[in-house]
């Protein structure tokens, strides 16, 4: 089970999709003007966030919810809030 | 008609809000808890000991009715290098008899096997509802509001985990600085029961508990955890987040790495991944902790930033429960006179610097900063795995006394002897 990538291990787990609801936005202005390190990068456990054509993207519906992004952005350019009641990960072992 | 008020709104149903319901339910106070997850323990994770002195004071006898995998009768304290380990292997036949020392739990079946016992004792629970934020009334909280309805309460305990939104949005807390938190990553693999007793010799429902410290984060201040399921191994890393940005990491790569150790590998082996998560994990001690109470508002567990690891355990769902009771105990008090003014709800902090949670706190607060000194993810571990190389290795060379060996190692790695007193020192006052 050596070097699984994140995406194999994420799709192991279990999730209730909230489509058309994402919960983390990214304020790519703000990522832009002010951000010096782009933590989102490399912190978040679940790889969301990738930079695609200049831009900082999530791809949300993998996100553990743990927060560790939101702690480590430093220029609050995201908007991370848990998903909605009910949605997101769904822990069977926990 | 008037306005329903509860007595209480619990945010969140971990084990420190369904402990405080529970408590509240047993007073008889009409007590709501609300859970975001579609069920009690979808959204909780653990690296899972539960050391269940102070939940067996709530509910007595409560393993021989819970989901707990395994008692733990092994306790390991595994120090890693590059290519080495040195363990201390505690067993003890004292572990394995009520009331227990410490179980191995998942916190998706325990944590809604632990609500279920709130709600036997009348609480009532709302699954699948996100609290949006408090409901403030002339600056007290009278309430939550969650899909923009409201719904209000003498008081609130705000169990929502290490984020703690409440927490924030109430004004008690500012964004969690990186210097504060660490990143739990994890997986749960699945392996045969009779491999997991031959692998790490238990019989019947015993279990073992490793901490792993040392170079088990690529040198990165953090530490690793290994406990065994009844038919599962719970296997992650704490990695301290100021120290991951500084050094622009990996999480995911760190956590391979790990698992692909020497040491590691052969205990996972033949392992089928069942689930990886992750979760933030509070470490900042008593500097990290924010009021405790305001006007109608109690934060408990995770909130409150209850955690500690002095590097032979880590604890934190004993502090929750801890927390949860003395925050009850001082609503139940309170209750009678109508009176959840902040003056009044700090009886609940008082409480806690009485009680064990606070107490440990304290005891261990040194154990924060050392946890974080960086000659012990490196440095140490080398020097150890050298010593050690000496004295077991026979090469038809004269050989040397323990001390001139150690003076020798000292002296070819990167330590001072000043340093090594230093930390020695530190280290016996902190852990």
């Amino acid at each position: 089970m050596n070097r699984l990538p994140v995406t194999e291990k994420l799709a192991v787990n279990k999730y209730e999709l909230d489509e058309g609801h994402p919960h983390i936005e990214v304020n790519e202005e703000v990522c832009r003007a002010k951000c010096a390190n782009l933590a989102c990068l490399y912190v978040c456990p679940a790889n969301v966030y990738s930079e695609q054509n200049g831009k900082i993207v999530a791809d949300w519906a993998g996100c553990l919810e743990c927060g560790t992004c939101k702690v480590a952005c430093p220029s609050d350019a995201l908007k991370w809030v848990y998903p909605r009641g009910g949605f997101g990960v769904i822990y069977r072992s926990g | 008609m008037a306005e329903d008020i509860f007595d209480a709104i619990v945010v969140g149903a971990g084990v420190a809000g369904s402990s405080a319901a529970y408590r509240l339910a047993k007073a008889g106070l009409q007590v709501v808890l609300i859970e975001r997850g579609p069920f009690p323990g979808s959204k909780n994770l653990s690296g899972g000991v539960l050391y269940g002195r102070i939940l067996h004071e709530l509910i007595p006898n409560f393993w021989e009715t819970a989901p707990v995998e395994r008692a733990i009768t092994n306790q390991v304290v595994s120090f890693l290098s590059a290519d080495s380990s040195i363990n201390l292997d505690f067993k003890t036949e004292r572990f394995n008899q009520p009331p227990y020392n410490g179980f191995t739990v998942l916190r998706s079946k325990f944590d809604r096997w632990l609500a279920e016992q709130a709600e036997a004792a009348g609480a009532m629970l709302v699954p699948g509802i996100k609290v949006d934020g408090v409901v403030k009334r002339d600056g007290k909280v009278v309430g939550v509001s969650a899909d923009g309805e409201e719904m209000l309460a003498r008081v609130v305990i705000a169990a929502d985990g290490a984020n703690s939104f409440i927490a924030q949005q109430a004004g008690l807390r500012d964004q969690i600085p990186t210097a504060h938190a660490g990143v739990g990553v994890k997986e749960v693999i699945g392996l045969p029961r009779e491999v997991i007793e031959e692998r790490f010799h238990l019989s019947g429902n015993e279990g073992a508990a490793y901490n792993i410290v040392g170079y088990a984060t690529r040198g990165v201040p953090g530490g690793g955890f290994l406990y065994t399921n009844l038919d599962s191994i719970s296997i992650g890393l704490v990695i301290h987040l100021d120290a991951l940005v500084e050094r622009q990491l990996k999480p995911a790569e760190i956590f391979e790495d790990f698992l692909a150790h020497p040491m590691i590998a052969p205990l996972i082996k033949g392992g089928k991944l069942l689930e990886y998560g992750a979760h933030l994990v509070p470490e900042g001690g008593l500097k990290m902790m924010p009021p405790l109470a305001a006007d109608g508002l109690l934060l408990v567990g995770d909130a409150a930033g209850l955690g500690v690891n002095n590097g032979f355990v880590v604890r934190g769902m004993d502090l929750a429960i801890g927390s949860a009771l003395a925050a009850a105990n001082t609503v139940i008090k309170a209750h009678p006179d109508n009176d959840f003014s902040a003056a009044r709800l700090n009886a609940y902090p008082r409480r806690l610097k009485r009680s064990f949670v606070l107490q440990d706190m304290h005891t261990y607060a040194r154990a924060v900063d050392f946890m974080k000194n960086e000659r012990l993810f490196e440095a140490y571990p080398e020097l150890l795995a050298n010593v050690l190389t000496d004295i077991y290795r026979q090469e038809a060379l004269p050989k040397k006394n323990l001390v001139p060996t150690l003076l020798d190692n000292l002296k070819t790695s990167k330590i001072s002897l000043f340093n090594l007193v230093k930390d020695v020192l530190a280290g016996g006052r902190a852990v």
